[in-house]
């Protein structure tokens, strides 16, 4: 929503401000400013001439030498390239030191650009006379100025007087973000009426004098409403005799002043009054309505109707139309027809203000393809007691501007009268819920100066129609509150019992996780949780891999963003190809972040959000560095028993020998692996990557911060080192579960110190050797006792086909 | 003086005299050797002792004694000496160049994403505030209708939202997460709901169709605004440092009333005007407002008894401020020549 400045001055006359000052103020009390542009900012020194002489240019074809009375004592000489210069006319000069505020192509010049005394083609010039271009407007924006060309003022205009004061261009066009609870703010009308209040002044709601012939308009017009929900008030009056023409300048600077192109008369009223008072209006020829008759009603399925810009609309039986006795004649606020346009021929003309139902006309709008201003306005939901003051308003601008003979009374089909709210006046509880301690006459002094008026014989405010957001007293504060300043409410702590400040247990196991991770070397990705369904090929799912079955969105910003993740890894090695294409060395990075797993498809309830932490690097490090850190974290975490990898279940992402599903206490807690060469590929990551995956949510039960003191041990251990050869197959875990269950309660830990398989070793085999450290808890361990552990274990070791190397 | 005792004093006074000259511990072991050694010199009286008339053995005895204590005495004062110059000779040679590279372990770094919200954490943390998260995949009920937005609310449209069924969505905000909380009747509630949140938008350099907020919301007996203003002045003054001031401006929400936009001032150019607040001073940074008493009546909640406030703040809109970060697609790209900026 945009208005000039000088707009709201016509409604509050003793607004006396800048731009910047209104701005400022009007956002402090809740009619947030975006922007304003003071329309002379760079236009200075700028006065009316009259061209005395006009002699074509001794050296050039197409330059004029002028000579301009600006009201000084003598007149300027003044070289002039406009085609349209002669002398006579009343031109707007800027004189030697003023400014422009661009160029006659309508380019601007941020500041301005400097008028100075020079030569043009030999010839002395003190000034320059402008273009509307120039002073920063448009031809569409003063249809009187010429397409190309200076602007020349009416013949009798004062010469010496200050140009763009006549231009209406000491002004400033501000911008608004209007909020959606403020519907009367999308009028010049409702915003006058806050910045009156905001600045303590009079409000003067315009007087609409009484118009009308002896005629009745209930004779000229029958209105029909026949969907009542979708149009719950119908406003018409009948000018007739109508001569069109260009509306007075008054009213063309206004629409200009926001962007609204003058046209004429009727079309330029309708406009104003929109603006004015946020209520659209249409304007039909009186002779082009079938049997002078208006029926309102929704249109059928499937029927087309050409709007007033020529194009075919498709309809359905939720559109509102408005019909003559034969046909559709336009869209209910959004857009009239072709078929009874306003036309320079019009004799009479049927004004409509109508309300219709916000809601329906976002909708239909949206459907149509097809937002106006009209609708724009409509959608918001209008206060059908403005109708009537629309149309009157429209007839008044008719009357005065001689453009017509308005029909007396007028035609309301207006069945469910919104009466204006109350609200009871409960002071104390508007200073509890704010915190002060404002006098109840103040408060009423607020809400008087927007017309919130105090009943005090009911202790009611009432509120206006217009006002559909104050319904009960939080909405009173919020008056309070915006027009005494919100800066005026004191400032406090909350009071009440202390309660304990914490992050949940989870919580606390990520931010550990995430340590862990740093010192390890990762750094923390963010990824987004939508991606595109290609992902499932790219990591090489089969066709029937339950990671497909992924929610999908109904209305995507295009597919790469139409799933909801089921696994983690497409972003984390999206992510380490972006590293790598960037010749980045040696990455690791890590994610927590959800994925979704629906329950059924299509959703019926909230999927399970997992958290998965993920780890993903290339370059220095392998496998077993990445099993480290996963070993790290799980022993942070207090998860003291033996992690299991197994390998039966194959991933076919990962390298198919370089892979393990990782369990802890028997359940799957995640997987770890060397991504498949053909998935790096694809990526494009040209180095082996490694990734694992924790399931958060299965490992949270297990992760615990306690933790206790199991002494120091006190007597001294034993260390024996044991050098085996086995079958290749034969796993480290395999042999490990050997030492665990032979070694027993003696066995206190073991290290493999070293792996080999070449020459010296019989092919199929493997030289595998540990250290075993023993240690008896309650005293000095004896010979006979470690001889008779190492024996338990060796002969445990053969069950394997473990040989003993000497 | 005997002979012998003018012997002693003599083996005394040239092992002495060979002590004052040993330039290390080997020539001093030398000199142990001669003098105290089983061959020594010393010894050597001892062994002569036979020689000596039984009456005066005590008093040779007693000569060589106060010798060899004489010696040993000096000995140690030289192996002290000598022990000390090795030390320093060794320290000297063992000398480094201290302005020699240091050797980094190379740790990872966080998100400034994360950074920004563990600080924002420890804030309200401080302030007596649980940390309680809510579903990302949430129900149309609780990300608009419990939150005073019923169907066919304009601001529905406003919000961009992704829909996956009629009634199910991605959140477009974490305000949910209040429906959720007072939903479930524990009174008092001061808890923030950071997470994930997604709105249509296409991605640039200002907008992501996925980022972060963090939601607040305190109910209680006689809560007030004034409590919201002080309590988001602490925050401020937190997180942008004790110099920064709040201006609240009127705004709307569908679930505060009266509501506002909250402004800090520039913590650049300290409300001066900047580059960086595009002249004005002032940064907006927040939303907020007293829950509406509709919202604490869907809920369950007597607006009579207690009422509320609640704030939503963006995550990324503070780490860009606060890391002076100029793109916000470089919050998902994880170039780790980014990450390890912070």
């Amino acid at each position: 929503m945009n208005t000039s400045l000088s707009w709201i001055k016509r409604y509050v006359p003793d607004l006396n401000v800048t731009a910047k000052e209104y701005a400022d103020a009007m956002t402090l009390s809740g009619t947030k400013v975006e922007n304003y542009e003071e329309l002379d900012r760079d236009l200075d020194k700028i006065v009316v001439g009259e061209i005395l002489t006009c002699e074509d240019h001794p050296n050039s074809d197409h330059l004029h030498v002028c000579t301009v009375n600006v009201g000084a004592d003598e007149p300027l000489q003044i070289v002039c390239g406009a085609p349209n210069v002669a002398a006579g006319q009343k031109v707007p000069v800027v004189l030697v030191g003023g400014r422009v505020a661009g160029g006659h192509d309508g380019s601007k010049t941020p500041g301005g650009i400097e008028i100075k005394a020079g030569k043009l083609r030999g010839v002395e010039s003190y000034g320059m006379i402008c273009s509307i271009e120039e002073l920063g407007s448009t031809h569409e924006m003063y249809p009187e100025s010429p397409e190309y060309g200076i602007y020349v003022f009416p013949e009798d205009t004062e010469v010496g007087a200050d140009a763009i004061d006549l231009l209406g261009l000491h002004d400033a066009v501000i911008e608004y973000e209007i909020t959606s609870n403020r519907v009367d703010c999308y009028s010049v009308i409702g915003i006058a009426r806050e910045a009156a209040g905001t600045f303590g002044l009079k409000f003067n709601m315009p007087e609409i004098k009484e118009t009308g012939n002896d005629e009745k308009a209930s004779d000229y017009i029958d209105v029909e409403v026949i969907d009542k929900d979708l149009c719950p008030r119908f406003t018409a009056r009948v000018v007739k005799n109508v001569k069109i023409g260009p509306s007075p300048k008054w009213m063309q600077r206004c629409l200009a002043s926001n962007g609204i192109r003058p046209i004429n008369n009727v079309v330029d009223i309708t406009n104003y009054i929109m603006e004015e008072y946020g209520q659209p209006m249409h304007s039909y020829d009186y002779d082009m309505i079938a049997g002078h008759k208006i029926i309102v009603k929704r249109a059928n399925d499937g029927d087309i109707f050409t709007t007033l810009d020529g194009q075919d609309r498709h309809l359905d039986h939720d559109v509102i139309m408005i019909n003559d006795a034969e046909k559709p004649v336009g869209i209910g606020g959004i857009m009239g027809g072709e078929n009874s346009m306003i036309t320079d021929d019009v004799k009479t003309v049927l004004f409509e203000a109508a309300n219709f139902n916000g809601t329906n006309i976002r909708l239909s709008s949206k459907r149509i393809g097809l937002q106006t201003d009209a609708s724009q306005k409509f959608d918001k939901g209008l206060d059908p007691n403005t109708t009537i003051l629309a149309v009157n308003r429209a007839c008044e601008l008719m009357e005065e501007f001689g453009a017509g003979e308005v029909v007396g009374g007028y035609v309301d089909v207006y069945d469910e009268v919104k009466e204006p709210g109350e609200v009871v006046f409960e002071p104390e509880k508007i200073n509890a819920l704010l915190g002060t301690s404002f006098a109840p006459e103040e408060m009423i002094k607020y809400f008087e100066a927007v017309d919130l008026k105090y009943d005090a014989e009911k202790n009611v405010v009432i509120v206006p129609t217009w006002r559909q957001d104050v319904l009960r007293t939080c909405d009173l504060a919020e008056e309070v509150a915006r027009f005494s300043g919100y800066d005026k409410i004191p400032t406090t702590l909350p009071q009440g019992a202390a309660t304990a400040g914490k992050l949940q247990f989870d919580q606390r196991v990520l931010a550990l996780a995430r340590d862990v991770a740093e010192d390890c070397g990762f750094n923390q990705a963010y990824c987004y949780s939508f991606e595109s369904p290609k992902v499932f090929d790219k990591l090489r799912l089969d066709a029937d891999d339950v990671l497909r079955k992924a929610i999908e969105i109904a209305n995507p910003l295009g597919e790469d963003f139409s799933v909801m993740r089921t696994t983690s890894l497409n972003g984390i090695l999206t992510s380490l190809a972006t590293n790598y294409n960037r010749r980045n060395k040696s990455v690791r990075l890590y994610e927590q972040g959800n994925i979704y797993i629906p329950k059924a498809l299509p959703l019926k309830e909230l999927p399970d959000e997992r958290m998965q932490f993920t780890f993903a690097m290339y370059g220095e490090g392998d496998f077993f560095d990445l099993k480290g850190v996963v070993e790290l974290l799980l022993s942070k975490m207090g998860m003291d028993k033996k992690a299991a990898y197994k390998t039966d279940v194959k991933k076919n992402y990962m390298h198919p020998g370089r892979q393990a599903q990782i369990f802890y206490d028997g359940v799957r807690i995640g997987e770890i692996g060397e991504i498949h060469p053909l998935v790096a590929k694809t990526y494009g990551i040209g180095d082996r990557a490694y990734v694992a995956v924790i399931d958060m949510p299965t490992v949270y039960p297990y992760a615990s911060f306690d933790r206790k003191f199991s002494g120091i041990a006190k007597y001294p251990a034993v260390s024996r080192d044991i050098s085996m050869t086995v079958p290749h197959k034969v796993t480290a875990a395999e042999i490990e579960a050997i030492l665990e269950q032979r070694g027993g309660k003696l066995l206190e830990s073991y290290h493999l110190f070293d792996i080999y398989e070449g020459p010296g070793i019989m092919p199929g085999f493997k030289s595998v050797a540990y250290n075993l450290t023993f240690r008896h808890k309650d005293k000095t361990m004896e010979e006979n006792e470690i001889v008779s552990a190492m024996n338990k274990i060796l002969n445990g070791l053969g069950s394997i086909g473990a040989t003993l190397r000497q | 003086m005997s002979d012998i005792e003018l012997k002693v004093k003599e083996i005394q006074d040239s092992a002495i005299e060979a002590l004052k000259n040993a330039d290390g511990l080997e020539k001093l072991n030398e000199i142990r050797v001669s003098f105290l050694g089983k061959k020594g010199s010393l010894t050597q009286v001892l062994k002569s002792m036979k020689n000596v008339a039984p009456e005066d053995r005590p008093k040779v005895g007693k000569w060589v004694n106060d010798a060899r204590f004489a010696i040993e005495e000096k000995m140690e004062e030289t192996k002290k000496k000598l022990d000390a110059e090795k030390m320093e000779r060794q320290l000297a040679a063992e000398e480094i160049d201290v302005t020699l590279p240091a050797k980094m372990k190379f740790i990872g770094h966080r998100h400034p994403n994360t950074i920004a919200l563990e600080e924002v954490e420890r804030i309200f943390v401080g302030m007596g505030y649980e940390v309680i998260e809510g579903p990302e995949i949430e129900y149309d009920d609780y990300n608009f209708t419990k939150l005073n937005i019923p169907a066919n609310h304009p601001a529905k449209d406003e919000q961009d939202t992704f829909y996956i069924t009629k009634d199910i969505l991605l959140r477009t905000q974490t305000s949910p997460v209040q429906a959720r909380v007072m939903e479930q009747g524990k009174l008092p509630i001061r808890m923030i709901s950071p997470g994930r949140v997604f709105r249509s938008d296409e991605v640039d350099a200002t907008h992501s169709p996925s980022f972060h907020q963090i939601e607040g919301l305190v109910v209680d007996k006689n809560i007030t605004f004034a409590d919201l203003k002080g309590t988001l002045d602490v925050f401020a003054k937190e997180l942008f440092g004790p110099e920064t001031k709040t201006k609240f401006r009127p705004h709307h929400f569908p679930f505060t009333e009266p509501s506002a936009e909250v402004d800090v001032s520039c913590f650049k150019c300290g409300g001066k005007g900047c580059r960086f607040c595009k002249g004005s001073g002032w940064i907006e940074i927040l939303g907020c407002g007293m829950v509406h008493p509709h919202v604490l009546e869907m809920c369950g909640i007597d607006p009579d008894v207690y009422t509320g406030f609640a704030f939503g703040v963006g995550l990324e809109r503070i780490a860009l401020l606060k890391y002076e970060i100029d793109d916000m697609r470089l919050l998902y790209e994880n170039d780790v020549r980014f990450l390890k900026q912070f």
